[in-house]
């Protein structure tokens, strides 16, 4: 499946292209996806996707262009155009690129069991119909579907001082989601989430999260939903699933940790940050059992990588530790604008895409608490799973979240299910009231591939390893009845 | 672009076996992006992309493969021919489709409109100047995007368009600022300046004291630029019919007798936006499709599939079912009057980051965003600081609705996930007596 030139000689740039430096990005990825919804095989479709990015350094100036046509002549077009867009604009440019690291990086890197077998077509589709069949198991469960996406993907980035990367991935995202109506009411619940569970790796994912089976152990919680009452409303304290987690941790201390949000690179459209470069080093982000990682090295996780898209080697990181925040997420260009150390997070959803400031894989470090500790000391609160809702303003500040289950707790013990749980909080406030962090054994590695952000858009891969973990004094409420 | 789409169909004619037909869909275009910060340049670029996806059908089994073209002519038949044999492989071990639906007849058809455009260096240099000394953030996309169809039946349906879409901001200081944008077909100097100079006129208002409100209810006056916050939430499957036929869409509610206020008129009128005349299935769009007529629900967007699944009649929409130029009727309050008619409340410019915390009864929450003023006696008396609303489409636009604006607001998309969009919304703005916040 490898299309991509693995001759230098092919895509040495023209002569008179006159640059500081160049790079030269292929990207080649293939996806298939599967589906059985409602018993019925979706439509198979396959996605193959080729191209690459030409980079050029001119005159002080920085330009891209990306082309489809990875021929030497398309190639050397792209470096041209790349180049034109550099010295055109030079003396508008927000950085002199003269000035820019220039990297030379070499090594490879490969997903978890990259080349083991997957099933075949029909082997999917049997797979999934199985699920289907067993989550069709009452009449007031109205719609719904297995799936798993396949992808593969080569990247391969050269530069112009002779750096050379091959990296080579496997991501498979199964996911299941199941709709129950009954009397005016509709639940929707689902395998950890529309694509939560996205891992590099092969059919062992499937395994790791118990894919065999929940058809109708999902469908039985959608059906014990519409008996739920809804969720209670007041100030207590929440204990929330890692499938709620990676979104708290997704939202309120990713994005505003990304150095080009507090570049300002964003503010027309994703945003700005409350976290201002001034507080790098000494502000207090959270509670002392706060500690936040930037971790590229784990391997099953959606966002591994050994080198981001400008050639950065990748290395586990701390961005928080004991609460106190210690640097922000920025690649090598938004460290050299900023001042400031950074990660290897210069990150490209595609051929034709630019790289910016990315989350990669962004990790809560475990606490020293079994899940049933957890429980145990909440007097008063709820247990929620799943994130179901996610808003929050755009400087990262002010979240609602919703999830789609509940669960009381009422002196130290698990109680009812409850519908519609949502809460609400200030991320500048809300991470000093985490109370305690579940240990290793409560930790679920999961992400998502739809991460959205930039001018112009693109959606990233990401992942997040989170324990369970307890908040007090969050304002909790329930849907509209 | 035509000719070459056509080249590359007739390369895929020629790959069919006996018994087999295809459906082929393009998406192509060639766009410079430049993107801006404080001013100044962050990444130009230039991206040329077309996408053909084949759908090989053989009675009612299919498999589609979509693939990247080089733009080469002769390479991309070659490569199409490959994507057909390779899916020739994969029909014997797929089942029969019991939802297929494939047109009925030929309806062909080919549109170009808009450019020529200025090159995307000169528009660049021209705002740049413009805004010398603000702290201006944006993109610029500029150039064609394409849409074709065909089928081995002989229908070819060519949607050719060149468009420009800068949208800025122009910031005071944090979280303080303006936004604005100029989009369209054909480029006006004197149209780009004027739309600066107001952006720096409201500036003015945003780079006074800010004022903090505490979470209640407030009567409101929603921009066309907010309300456009609203109808893309509800775009998330709202509309769709088969959202609505198994209870998940937000609307769901309206099927049993919930009803918006009777001035309520929303339709997908196709004829009013940039969208391509039909889609990707080759089903011809009607040139609109009521959705919600005097406040009630009257229609959804019936896909192909869905309507196969459902036994109802196909209009044209896509695959998701999401609206593609939604529009809503406008009222009798004249917008300079807006303010006027509000009187005391907030004047919100734009929202932001919606979505649902209860779906099913339609109530969304979501945050106000860049211009919104705390009004009084009709007039602004300061920039307000970021709210949170938490609120039933039944309440805002139902209840509590006063009155929508004459005027309407043609909005381009500016999202250019994966590529540029061809989508709109045509708008008015909405006084409401009340609207609930939060946070």
């Amino acid at each position: 499946m490898f299309s991509v030139p693995m001759s230098r000689e092919k895509f040495l740039p023209p002569s008179g292209l006159d640059a500081d430096f160049w790079s030269l990005r292929f990207v080649d990825e293939v996806s298939e996806s599967f589906c059985v919804r409602k018993n019925v095989p979706q439509p198979f479709t396959r996605v193959t996707d080729r191209g690459v990015m030409a980079t050029v350094y001119a005159g002080g100036g920085y330009g891209y262009a990306a082309t489809a046509d990875t021929s030497s002549r398309g190639v050397q077009a792209a470096l041209q155009r790349a180049a034109e867009w550099a010295r055109a604009t030079a003396r508008y440019a927000i950085a002199d690129s003269r000035k820019l690291p220039r990297p030379s990086p070499r090594g490879d890197y490969a997903s978890p069991s990259v080349d083991t077998a997957l099933p075949a077509r029909q082997e999917w589709y049997e797979l999934l119909e199985r699920e289907s069949l067993e989550a069709g198991l009452d009449p007031r469960i109205v719609d719904w579907e297995a799936l798993v996406d396949v992808r593969h993907a080569t990247h391969r980035l050269v530069t112009s001082e002779g750096g050379d990367v091959v990296q080579r991935f496997r991501f498979l995202y199964p996911s299941l989601g199941i709709t129950a109506h009954a009397d005016g009411i509709t639940q929707r619940r689902s395998l950890n989430g529309d694509r939560g569970i996205c891992q590099q790796g092969g059919f062992e994912i499937l395994e790791r999260f118990r894919f065999h089976g929940s058809g109708r152990r999902v469908a039985e919680e959608a059906l014990e939903l519409l008996a739920a009452p809804n969720c209670p409303s007041g100030r207590m304290d929440v204990l929330l699933a890692p499938d709620q987690m990676v979104l708290q941790i997704h939202e309120s201390i990713g994005h505003p940790l990304e150095l080009d949000r507090i570049l300002g690179d964003e503010r027309n459209f994703a945003g700005t940050s409350f976290v201002t470069p001034d507080m790098f080093g000494s502000y207090r982000y959270g509670s002392e059992h706060l500690n936040i990682t930037f971790d590229p090295t784990r391997a099953e996780e959606l966002a591994s990588y050994a080198f981001d898209d400008d050639g950065t080697p990748a290395a586990k990181t701390w961005l928080i530790r004991d609460g106190i925040l210690e640097r922000p997420l920025g690649g090598a260009i938004s460290q050299a604008r900023a001042g400031l150390p950074g990660v290897a997070n210069a990150r490209a959803d595609g051929w034709n895409r630019p790289p910016i400031d990315r989350m990669a894989n962004l990790n809560l470090e475990p606490g020293d608490a079994t899940f049933d500790e957890l429980v145990a000391g909440i007097e008063h609160g709820v247990l929620l799973e799943t994130n179901s809702s996610w808003s929050i303003d755009d400087s990262r500040n002010k979240f609602q979240f919703g999830c789609e289950r509940g669960r009381v707790i009422e002196h130290g013990r698990l109680g009812h299910v409850v519908r519609n749980p949502n809460y609400r909080g200030v991320s500048a406030v809300f991470w000093r009231s985490l109370a305690r962090v579940g240990n290793a054994d409560t930790v679920q590695v999961l992400g998502t591939p739809f991460c959205g952000k930039g001018e112009p858009s693109q959606t990233i891969r990401v992942g997040h390893a989170s324990p369970a973990c307890v908040f007090t004094g969050v304002d909790v409420f329930g849907g509209e009845d | 672009m035509e000719a070459y789409f056509e080249s590359l169909v007739t390369a895929i004619d020629r790959a069919l076996a006996p018994g087999e037909r295809h459906a082929t869909w393009l998406a192509a275009e060639d766009t410079d992006f430049v993107r801006m910060n404080r001013g100044k340049v962050r990444q130009p670029g230039h991206v040329a992309q077309r996408y053909a996806e084949i759908r090989l059908i053989h009675g009612a089994r299919h498999a589609s493969h979509a693939f990247a073209l080089t733009g080469d002519a002769a390479a991309d038949a070659g490569a199409a021919a490959t994507a057909v044999a390779g899916l020739r492989d994969v029909l014997p071990q797929l089942t029969d489709d019991p939802h297929l639906l494939l047109p009925d007849g030929v309806n062909s058809s080919s549109e170009t409109r808009g450019g020529p455009l200025p090159a995307a260096e000169a528009i660049v240099e021209q705002v740049l100047e413009a805004v010398n000394g603000h702290d201006f953030v944006g993109l610029l996309a500029t150039g064609p995007v394409f849409r074709a169809f065909a089928n081995s039946e002989g229908q070819r349906n060519f949607h050719s368009i060149a468009t420009f879409n800068l949208q800025w901001s122009l910031y005071h200081r944090a979280d303080k600022a303006v936004k604005h944008s100029y989009s369209g077909l054909a480029w006006s100097d004197d149209e780009l300046g004027a739309r600066i100079a107001q952006s720096v006129d409201d500036l003015a208002l945003v780079s006074r004291a800010p004022r903090s409100l505490a979470p209640g209810k407030y009567r409101a006056y929603l921009a066309p630029a907010a309300m456009q916050e609203i109808t893309e939430l509800l775009a998330w499957g709202g509309f769709s019919a088969r959202a609505l036929e198994t209870q998940q869409s937000a609307l769901a509610k309206m099927r049993s007798g919930a009803t918006l206020d009777p001035r309520v008129q929303i339709g997908e009128d196709i004829a009013a936006g940039i969208a391509p005349a039909f889609q990707a299935d080759g089903f011809v769009r009607p040139a609109e499709v009521p959705l919600v007529a005097d406040g009630a629900l009257v229609g959804a967007l019936v896909s192909p599939r869905t309507a196969r699944e459902f036994g109802l009649e196909a209009n044209g929409a896509n695959g998701a079912e999401s609206p593609e130029a939604l529009a809503m009727s406008g009222g009798t309050l004249a917008m300079r009057d807006s303010l006027a008619a509000l009187d005391t409340g907030l004047a919100i410019g734009n929202l932001w980051y919606l979505n649902y915390s209860d779906r099913p009864a339609c109530r969304m929450t979501g945050m106000t965003r860049f211009a919104t003023y705390w009004v009084e006696n009709g007039r602004v008396v300061a920039p307000v600081d970021v709210l949170r609303f938490d609120d039933t489409l039944y309440r805002l636009l139902g209840d509590n609705l006063e009155a929508l604006t004459r005027e309407r607001e043609l909005s381009l998309e500016s999202s250019t996930y994966g590529s540029r969009k061809l989508e709109s919304v045509l708008l008015p703005g909405a006084l409401v007596s009340e609207m609930n916040f939060t946070l």
